[in-house]
């Protein structure tokens, strides 16, 4: 049969692919169902912690930092409780990295503050003597993205029903009525920092990336 | 054209490969001794601004030596030896002869348009796929093609009977289009919502599915081009290099119908532990040690090649390139089913002993298999002699002492964190805080980057006596010919 097949290279390609996408199959479809289900309690990002995902995603944090803890003591005595998987529902994409340089970040919300991010963004090393992690002074010139943002949840709405705008869960609305909310939470954020730069933006209207991510990372519980 | 005149194979694609692999391999190998010397020194972090950061280089190295440096390297490979195996030139085909500069100069397109978005931090954060939507189209465009020039070239050939290496770059198209296709798929927001980044995506997975597609993807994709295509190669190169026939026919095909069909459940050792199912998580740790058969199973057929030949080891620095990246290929073959075992996945998971494994994959056996088939092709490309044996041999040993002391470093390290992370004290509390964890490997960190410089060295010596080949070495009128039974 092989000297058959290296004779015939179409019949030797389709059984090359049978042999090699049978797996992805089997696989990945039996629980894709129940694997996209939420846990009670688990609510889509609002806009600004959107908008702070991207900035995450658009400077690698998960190149350094999981956001996946795992079944063991050592793990839930330093992050907190275990993951589950309805906790996830809503990630898109998901960040669970595969590096631990800095320590994950599943469940920061639990134990840090939006000014102690600020101080850590700015300087590393104050806040964590020793620390090797970047500052990303540059969050705190750059507008964070709320266009982009807004459309990634109305399409995410749209398209999964991400469930926006129900009881209970994360208002969307019109553009218009989603930047009100917004701003109100950028708002919040801005009040516990202390850089000038951003209060003075803020009061221009202007949001930075520094806010969104902190609305982010406080999200993470 | 005569058949079994060598000389008149058109090599003008596998040309232009060879440069932009030799290209992309400076960048990308740079751009990894950076974030290297990064973790041990953070002050190198503020080189260039925002751009400069660890975090935004990170995925450059990664996309920069896979589908810059790599990826070229298959590609030129698969445009000398596609034509020699199948006893057919380029020449022949105006039409293949357009498809393969189209190929290549869409492929140049696509991926220097990759390092300036990449820089831009325009990313969808998923390993190895990290590239929009709108360059996954152009990557489809690319793949398209090659697989035009491969089923093009393979519809006018001569010699009926596909050679082992030939199986392996077709399975190297096939599993690469199949994978980047579903891990890829994701819905552009701008034309849902008429807002934002034109070319801003969201992914068709969340959460646990986008996980498991992601490793599904993320370790195949290294199955399929850091393993299959270099195997093509180590078929081809090793016995034409050593004149010496394959060992066995049977190995070969139980090797190469083995890798197949294991190793595509793997994907599952990246997810121990996490929320994917138990059983995929158990999968993928047992076919992940059944994976051992057909990788050694390669890997012995390439040694034992070499039967009552080993003289040769000492007379062709080549020959000694190949078997190193043989043995390597044995040694992470060996290391990656270990760390899939459950109990050593708790301990491996997270820490550097991860890069440590993949990096004696990609130092060993990729690299040195890929320079090798380079310094092979050198001369029947250009027909010259090649430069410099000397420096052959200086650069084999400097980069072999780099990658021996990236991966020891990079072992040493892993566990030590591994262990710290887990460390009580007698009452049963965390005897350490993370950041003691990170200090305490800064010296293997900078052993690790000074091991990468090492290479990086050697790469360039491999420049230098590449560009002196084609520039300056003697001519040579008809091909090198070792005792090689084969004609091709």
């Amino acid at each position: 049969m092989f000297h058959w097949l290296e004779r015939n290279p179409f019949f030797f390609a389709v059984g090359v692919f049978l042999v090699i996408a049978y797996a992805g199959i089997v696989t990945i479809l039996p629980n894709f169902m129940e694997s996209a289900r939420p846990v009670v309690g688990t609510k889509p990002y609002t806009v600004l912690e959107l908008a702070g995902r991207q900035t995450y995603i658009k400077d690698s944090c998960n190149a350094c930092h999981s956001q996946l803890i795992r079944p063991f003591k050592s793990e839930t005595d330093r992050y907190g409780m275990y993951s589950l998987s309805g906790e996830y529902a809503y990630d898109r994409p998901f960040l669970w990295g595969s590096k631990r340089t800095g320590p994950d970040l599943m469940r920061v919300g639990n134990y840090r503050t939006s000014d102690w991010h600020e101080y850590h963004m700015l300087n590393p090393k104050s806040v964590v003597p020793g620390s090797i992690m970047p500052a990303y002074k540059h969050m705190f010139s750059n507008n964070a993205d709320i266009e982009t943002a807004y459309a990634e949840a109305y399409t995410v709405k749209t398209v999964f029903n991400v469930p926006y705008d129900k009881p209970d869960m994360p208002t969307l609305g019109t553009y218009d009525e989603s930047k009100k909310v917004v701003f109100a939470e950028a708002a919040a954020i801005v009040a516990d920092m202390k850089s000038q730069e951003v209060k003075d933006a803020f009061k221009r209207g202007e949001i930075k990336e520094i806010v969104a991510i902190i609305a982010y990372l406080n999200s993470l519980k | 054209m005569q058949a079994r005149d060598a000389l008149n194979y058109d090599y003008s694609v596998a040309k232009c490969f060879t440069y932009s692999t030799i290209l992309f391999g400076i960048i990308g190998m740079l751009i990894g001794v950076v974030i290297a010397y990064q973790m041990a020194f953070p002050e190198l972090n503020y080189l260039a601004g925002e751009y400069g950061t660890y975090s935004r280089l990170r995925p450059l190295h990664t996309s920069g030596v896979i589908f810059g440096f790599l990826l070229s390297g298959v590609f030129a490979t698969w445009y000398y030896i596609g034509q020699r195996v199948l006893k057919v030139s380029m020449a022949e085909s105006k039409f293949l002869m357009i498809i393969g500069k189209l190929h290549f100069w869409i492929y140049m397109i696509v991926i220097l348009t990759a390092v300036v978005t990449l820089f831009l931090g325009i990313s969808t954060s998923k390993e190895y796929a990290e590239l929009e939507w709108p360059l996954d189209i152009g990557v489809v465009v690319l793949w398209v093609l090659w697989g035009v020039s491969i089923f093009g070239l393979i519809g006018i050939r001569r010699e009926k009977t596909l050679y082992i290496s030939m199986w392996y770059f077709i399975a190297t198209f096939l599993g690469v289009a199949m994978l980047y296709l579903f891990n890829n798929m994701e819905v552009p927001t701008y034309f849902v919502s008429g807002m934002g980044k034109w070319y801003h995506s969201v992914s068709m997975y969340a959460g646990t599915n986008d996980a498991m597609v992601q490793w599904w993807y993320g370790h195949n994709a290294v199955a399929f081009v850091f393993t299959v295509p270099i195997i093509a190669m180590s078929y081809y190169f090793l016995p034409k290099e050593s004149g010496q026939p394959i060992y066995s026919y049977k190995l070969s095909l139980l090797s190469f119908w083995g890798l197949m069909f294991v190793y595509l459940w793997a994907g599952g050792h990246h997810l121990l532990y996490s929320t994917v199912p138990d059983w995929v998580q158990t999968m993928g740790s047992i076919f992940s040690i059944i994976l051992i058969l057909p990788s050694w199973g390669s890997a012995i057929n390439m040694l034992l090649t070499m039967k009552g030949e080993w003289g040769q080891l000492k007379s062709n620095p080549l020959i000694k390139f190949m078997i190193l990246a043989s043995t390597f290929y044995m040694f992470s073959t060996l290391e990656g089913p270990i760390q899939a075992i459950k109990s050593v996945n708790a301990l491996a998971h997270f820490t550097d002993w991860i890069p440590g494994h993949v990096h004696d994959g990609t130092l060993g056996w990729v690299g040195f298999m890929l320079m090798a088939a380079l310094f092979h092709m050198a001369p029947r490309m250009y027909k010259k002699e090649l430069f410099s044996k000397k420096l052959m041999e200086a650069q084999f040993w400097l980069q072999t002492t780099g990658i021996v002391l990236y991966f020891s470093s990079m072992w040493i390290a892993g566990i030590t964190q591994g262990m710290m992370w887990r460390a009580t004290d007698q009452f049963g509390n965390l005897a350490y805080s993370f950041i003691d964890t990170v200090t305490v490997l800064i010296p293997y960190y900078a052993i690790r980057a000074t091991g990468g410089l090492m290479y990086l060295v050697g790469f360039l010596m491999f420049t230098y006596n590449m560009y002196k080949t084609i520039t300056a070495g003697k001519d040579i009128s008809s091909e090198p010919q070792n005792a090689s039974p084969m004609s091709a």
